[in-house]
């Protein structure tokens, strides 16, 4: 349990610092360190519960985008502001590295298998976005507090 | 007539912001055509790639006009994409005159990003919480810390060189920075007995380098049709981690080679 918590602080306190790397707007900051919170802990949680990482990461995907819409809505801001930053944590950069040191390497096999598995990794990231991104905006107006959302 | 032309030029140029601060492709696509609509331009025709795009409206009877724009660099920057997207919504309803939608067009276009120090710590503590989400220890999060800050820094004078380096050089560079003060980070802390795995430390110091969202970027777009502009991206992701890895790799064989050095 605090293994736990103490993911989600680094998880939050990663996509805020990525946030800053990639210029979103200040106010944004906290929604969007807790949608990237939010997509961490679905990781972490489905890991446990003896799923694949690129099942872990499907469902979290769905979580992250889900979660950003819901924020684009409520604060009339596109939703690529809180999905940006909050994927930075579970993208396959680390695949992607090690296919190409191996590959200079010159373990052909092993590039292989670490391409292959970033490839997976980032399909199932994206395929799990554009199904959420898929859903009508209606939805998302009726579940975001407050704020009257238009497109 | 010249207030059809200027019409054209707005979509383009509001297309061209998006596309050079990292937009999707379907939002640049959608936000010129609904800026052309609102502004009575029926026969507005738009095609867009990663790295540019080609518009042509037609004016009049007879005549066609075409604009094309070439956005090779992108740089990410959510706050102009999400000042356009503000701009392109009062566009649509319809407060704003063309000449005053230029001059907000300007003004988004002129936005600054963050000061260079702040970059340079949001990368160090990117890295320091990479290199702990991957696995690392607390240890390794905070030899991460120096290697994300040397990082930091070196981007940022990259991108003020007069001449842009080429892409592969600069990430191979970047990343060779990375690798070299992870090593003398976990040298130094070998030195007082403090152990730390330099796999971790280095994969958190180059994290903000990697080119994962521009892969599953890529994925988003294929999926969304966009077969070329898709293709553009992974290439550029190959690219970009192919110089990242040649950075790591020389900086770890040359180590290598030093006496009494273990790797």
């Amino acid at each position: 349990m605090r293994e736990l918590c103490a993911q989600c602080i680094v998880a939050f306190l990663a996509t805020v610092s990525f946030a800053v790397l990639v210029n979103a707007p200040r106010s944004e900051f906290l929604c969007a360190g807790i949608t990237g919170t939010a997509g961490w802990l679905v990781y972490c949680l489905c890991l446990r519960g003896g799923f694949s990482a690129v099942g872990a990461v499907f469902l979290a995907a769905l979580a992250l985008a889900f979660v950003s819409r819901i924020f684009a809505v409520a604060r009339q801001c596109p939703a690529t502001v809180f999905l940006i930053s909050g994927i930075f944590a579970l993208v396959p950069g680390a695949g992607v590295y090690y296919m190409a040191y191996y590959f200079i390497q010159g373990d052909n096999q092993a590039a292989f298998e670490s391409g292959f598995g970033a490839l997976q990794v980032a399909i199932a990231l994206a395929v799990g976005i554009v199904l959420v991104m898929a859903l009508p905006g209606r939805l998302f107006r009726v579940l975001a507090p407050g704020k009257q959302g238009r497109k | 007539m010249d207030e059809k032309r200027r019409v054209l030029e707005l979509c383009v140029d509001a297309g061209e912001t998006l596309l050079a601060n990292g937009a999707e492709i379907y939002r640049a696509q959608q936000t010129m055509e609904l800026i052309a609509r609102s502004y009575g331009a029926g026969d507005f025709n738009a095609y867009v790639l990663t790295n540019g795009l080609f518009a042509s409206m037609r004016i009049g009877d007879v005549e066609e006009h075409a604009a094309v724009r070439n956005t090779p660099r992108v740089s990410m920057n959510l706050g102009r994409i999400s000042a356009v997207n503000a701009l392109s919504r009062e566009i649509v309803a319809g407060s704003l005159s063309v000449e005053e939608a230029f001059l907000r067009l300007a003004e988004i276009r002129a936005m600054r990003g963050y000061p260079g120090w702040l970059m340079a710590i949001a990368t160090a503590v990117s890295a320091a919480s990479f290199g702990y989400l991957m696995g690392g220890t607390i240890l390794d999060a905070m030899a991460a810390l120096p290697a994300g800050l040397a990082v930091g820094l070196f981007v940022l004078r990259l991108a003020r060189t007069r001449a842009p380096l080429n892409k592969l050089v600069s990430n191979m560079l970047s990343a060779g920075v990375v690798a070299l003060v992870s090593l003398l980070c976990v040298w130094m802390l070998g030195l007082v007995g403090l152990r730390c795995d330099l796999d971790m430390v280095i994969i958190g110091g180059i994290v903000s380098l990697m080119p994962g969202i521009a892969l599953t970027n890529g994925i988003r777009d294929v999926a969304n049709c966009d077969y070329l502009s898709g293709t553009i991206r992974a290439i550029d992701a190959v690219l970009i981690a192919a110089g990242i890895a040649l950075g790591v790799g020389i900086v770890l064989r040359l180590a290598a080679l030093l006496p009494g050095v273990r790797i």
